[in-house]
């Protein structure tokens, strides 16, 4: 039982099998689960909640908010998500110092996730 | 009224019973017999070896949760598990008390079968992601709300006489 996890769901009570424990793991995830589960916890603010209160990054979760109010879905959401977590990771790991809101010119073709 | 191995052996006049109290389990034997064109003394004995026997395992009350000002929502969920997980999964669930059912089935693959109330779909979803998924050898799980129920029975005892009749 991983009960830090995030555990991806398309609807209400409908798990998918995914889940993650770390920012690392949700990251894989995130490339590869149904875009619904995305469309669906992004817009019930699931993932703001789960990086703020599990993993304590309220700025992460911070962007992820900006991410909602921008009120992508699809493959955009996907690669949205994919850029704001994966900058902020490497950020974690020392290897970006500058954050840049979701939303910014930051958003580059080469840092879209690779199918 | 005999034991035929595990199953005690029913005539039809029990089954008769059986569906009259299930019907309403408050009826007297009186009621019930005249119903059946029967003695009320027959009636009696029947049931007190149905109950001995444990056919009749108990009577309870069936509680309308609208009129107790509880509004619930009930939901059927369908768990694909690791099947060296399954029964572990099953009895994890069997203590939820918002769990009322569990039974396992295997069609195209091993699965629970599970009924559930919350008090709303938020509830549903929130006991569903921290209860369920997290149990290990949860593999997916498919939840249907239930919007409107037909028909609710816990056993018919026609079925039996059906198979029985079939039999000869």
């Amino acid at each position: 039982m991983r009960e830090e996890a995030f555990y991806f769901f398309t609807s209400i009570g409908n798990y998918t099998g995914v889940s993650a424990a770390s920012l690392d793991e949700f990251l894989q995830k995130i490339k590869d689960v149904d875009i619904k589960s995305l469309e669906f916890h992004l817009f019930r603010e699931d993932f703001e909640k789960w990086i703020s209160q599990t993993l304590g990054d309220d700025r992460l979760a911070g962007e992820i908010k900006i991410l909602r109010n921008l009120k992508v879905s699809g493959n955009t959401l996907r690669d949205r998500l994919y850029f704001v977590l994966s900058r902020r990771l490497k950020e974690l790991k020392g290897g970006v110092s500058a954050p840049a809101s979701a939303s910014s010119s930051a958003w580059t073709s080469r840092e879209r996730v690779q199918p | 009224m005999k034991l035929k191995g595990e199953a005690a052996a029913l005539d039809h006049l029990d089954l008769q019973i059986l569906r009259q109290l299930q019907e309403n389990a408050k009826q007297t034997y009186t009621e019930i017999g005249s119903r059946l064109n029967v003695a009320h003394s027959t009636v009696y004995d029947r049931i007190q070896k149905m109950e001995s026997l444990g056919v009749i395992k108990k009577y309870e009350a069936l509680i309308d949760s609208d009129k107790l000002g509880l509004s619930q929502i009930t939901a059927q969920m369908t768990i694909t598990t690791d099947p060296k997980e399954t029964e572990n999964i099953a009895k994890r669930l069997a203590k939820f008390a918002q769990v009322l059912e569990v039974s396992t089935s295997f069609s195209e693959e091993l699965v629970i079968l599970a009924k559930v109330v919350a008090q709303d779909q938020g509830k549903l979803h929130d006991f569903i992601a921290r209860s369920i998924a997290p149990l290990t050898g949860v593999l997916r799980i498919r939840t249907a709300i239930v919007t409107k129920k037909y028909k609710e029975e816990r056993f018919s005892p026609f079925a039996r006489e059906n198979a029985l009749r079939e039999k000869e």
